[in-house]
């Protein structure tokens, strides 16, 4: 189960015929889980025929893997449903929280990185393994604000989840260059530490600016532009070091046309192609040396 | 804790979160409360695109976050968020103004399960053309999975067909309307049943008998039960599983 | 009249309605004429396809505005006649912040 090494594109239910009258060259549809679990209807039909001729990305963001309490039972039966319907070559979650004393809130929150935090995500995504019966990828969160009590580092923190459960991790460059310039971190320094062998997709997306109280820069992590130049730069730094990844196109709000998406996508896969290249001319000068 | 900062009226945020320099700072907790807050009250958008263009998008967005202070979501799955929002539009005080508010809130719920319910097939004709006559008071048909009724003591189905282009007209005639929803297809249908079949239809909808849906429109001078019914069947009412027929006629 | 002659009224009427018109067997059915009640055009596949997402936004919450609105929309014509409900009220709620 992997993803082609190729764009992919989140799917709007409002993009679903052009895509079927026009079969734009991509390598895969993402779709968020929770919008595809009514009981039928269009969005069934649409993901159907989707599924058909594309590979497709199942994007969890309501498991709470995060969170305090266990794992909601019906969540994983839902997904287990989901992934078993449409064999998706993907299945991801986030490192975050979203639900407390069963109450949901709609957005990805934040946790801190302790010993015993390490336990609970580790235990809750060897859970979700098991319940759903496929490996998962988890994903970097972007953060607005740090926890005094973290002790491990985000990325030792992921990296830690990943050996102990087996599961692979999603890098979002955005949320990197999100987090670290909340942060004042150094977010090519990130990508330099992270354990890409462990990494089965990348995301994209666009970001909003704003000024905190301070009046530093605070970016959000908006889903509503195109990948901006600084997002861009930082993942061809993460091409030249990890080669070609499958990399995902997020637009999630304010969603234009099918075209300027898709223009987007090839913007990646032209990227992807010129990592091909360096990639196979590295094995070239290898073996001939 | 976290959450309850996250829904509260008052802009204060938890304590153990600051910047990276130790400083806190509320306009960065206000991300996240912003992206609960617009996030549920952008669902009751979507999910009630009519009721927002009635009273504006101030007023609609001010009423939804209101809604969102007493009903939050309990399940990860948006697609049902908001079904408590009628009865709340119906108990808003400042929205009496608009007295059918609520009853186009019912209407668009309705629609909105209706395009998410469970895939079936259509009751045919010749499914029922095969019930025996002398049984066919006593046979049930299934209604199917998208099938919704909603009656109004207000024309609802002429306020949403007069917000389908522009310029909105304004409705001639203040008549109670009901509606029916089908999903014949993959689209949702929405018909304006005649008055004299209304009872006839919400019985059938509530798994009665034919006899005695047709004993609920019996009042009715007008009412046709073989017309009714094949307009029913033909917008798509009934599931296609097979009627159910009692045995033995002493029901 | 009997429960018998009435199930057999009803089968009667049916077998009527079946017979008057060239009935096509169900609504999935090419070409149907509808000729019953008043079909709705418009917009009817609802857009409540997409509630999650996993972006954030820079959009502000309503909540601790204090906010002060009338139903200012498309229900100034559709306006009820008569004095079935009392006259627009302005709305007045200054939520704490």
């Amino acid at each position: 189960m992997a993803l082609p090494v190729a764009a992919g594109l989140g799917l709007k239910p409002d993009h679903v015929d052009t895509i079927l009258k026009t079969r734009p060259a991509l390598g895969f549809f993402e779709v968020h889980a929770e919008n595809y679990m009514g009981e039928g209807g269009l969005p069934h039909r649409q993901l159907a025929a989707i599924a058909e001729p594309y590979p497709l990305s199942l994007h969890g963001v309501g498991l709470s893997i995060g969170g305090e309490g266990d794992l909601d039972r019906d969540h994983l039966k839902r997904l287990r449903h989901l992934i078993e319907r449409y064999r998706p070559a993907s299945f991801s979650e986030h490192l975050a929280w979203s639900t407390h004393d069963s109450e949901f809130f709609n957005d990805l929150l934040p946790l801190p990185y302790t010993p015993e935090t390490l336990d609970r995500v580790a235990r809750h995504v060897a859970e979700t393994q098991e319940a759903v019966g496929t490996r998962m990828l988890l994903e970097n969160p972007s953060t607005y604000l740090i926890f005094a009590e973290s002790t491990i580092e985000e990325i030792d923190f992921l990296a830690a989840i990943s050996d102990r459960t087996g599961c692979g991790l999603l890098l979002d460059v955005n949320n990197v260059m999100v987090s670290a310039v909340n942060h004042r971190l150094d977010p090519f320094a990130y990508i330099d530490r992270f354990p890409m062998e462990k990494v089965g997709e990348i995301h994209l997306a666009g970001y909003d600016e704003t000024e905190d109280e301070a009046g530093e820069r605070l970016l959000i992590d908006a889903h509503a532009s195109p990948v901006l130049p600084d997002v861009f730069a930082l993942y061809s730094h993460m091409l030249d070091r990890a080669g070609p990844l499958p990399t995902l196109v997020e637009w999630d709000n304010d969603v234009p046309e099918f075209p300027a998406l898709y223009a987007e996508a090839k913007k990646v896969e032209a990227a992807l192609a010129r990592a091909r290249l360096a990639s196979s001319e590295a094995a070239i000068s290898r073996s001939a040396a | 804790m976290f959450s309850t900062y996250l829904l509260a009226r008052e802009a204060v945020m938890p304590e153990g979160l600051s910047t990276r320099c130790g400083r806190l700072d509320a306009r960065r907790f206000a991300v996240y409360r912003n992206n609960v807050g617009v996030g549920l009250t952008r669902a009751l958008e979507r999910r009630y695109p009519l009721v927002m263009r009635l009273v504006g998008e101030d007023f609609f967005r001010g009423m939804a976050r209101a809604y969102v202070d007493v009903e939050r979501p309990t399940s990860p799955v948006l697609l049902t968020y908001g079904s408590g929002f009628p009865a709340f539009v119906a108990g808003f005080e400042p929205a009496r103004s608009v007295p059918y508010l609520s009853d186009i809130a019912r209407l668009e719920d309705a629609m909105a399960s209706a395009f998410h319910s469970r895939d079936a097939g259509l009751l045919t004709m010749d499914a029922l053309a095969a019930v025996p006559p002398e049984r066919l008071g006593t046979a049930r048909l299934t209604p199917h999975p998208a099938a919704r009724l909603v009656s109004s003591a207000f024309p609802i189905g002429t306020i949403f067909a007069n917000h389908q282009a522009e310029p909105v007209r304004p409705v001639e005639h203040w008549v109670a309307e009901a509606v029916l929803i089908t999903r014949p297809d993959i689209r949702c249908e929405l018909t304006v049943l005649p008055a004299w079949d209304v009872a006839f239809a919400a019985a059938l909808l509530n798994g009665a008998p034919l006899g005695e849906a047709a004993m609920a429109a019996a009042d009715e001078p007008t009412f046709d039960f073989g017309r009714a019914l094949t307009a029913l069947i033909r917008l798509g009412a009934f599931s296609d599983d097979a009627p159910i027929i009692k045995e033995n006629d002493d029901a | 009249m009997d429960r018998r002659s009435f199930h057999l009224a009803l089968a009667g009427s049916l077998a009527a309605a079946l017979a008057t018109s060239a009935v096509p067997a169900s609504a999935a059915e090419e070409g149907t004429v509808k000729c019953y009640g008043v079909a709705l055009a418009g917009q009817n596949d609802c857009a409540a396809g997409e509630g999650t997402t996993c972006a954030g936004t820079s959009s502000v919450d309503y909540q601790g505005n204090a906010w002060k609105a009338v139903p200012a929309g498309t229900c100034e014509t559709m306006e009820v006649p008569g004095d079935r409900m009392g006259s627009l009220e302005p709305l007045e709620r200054d939520l704490p912040s």
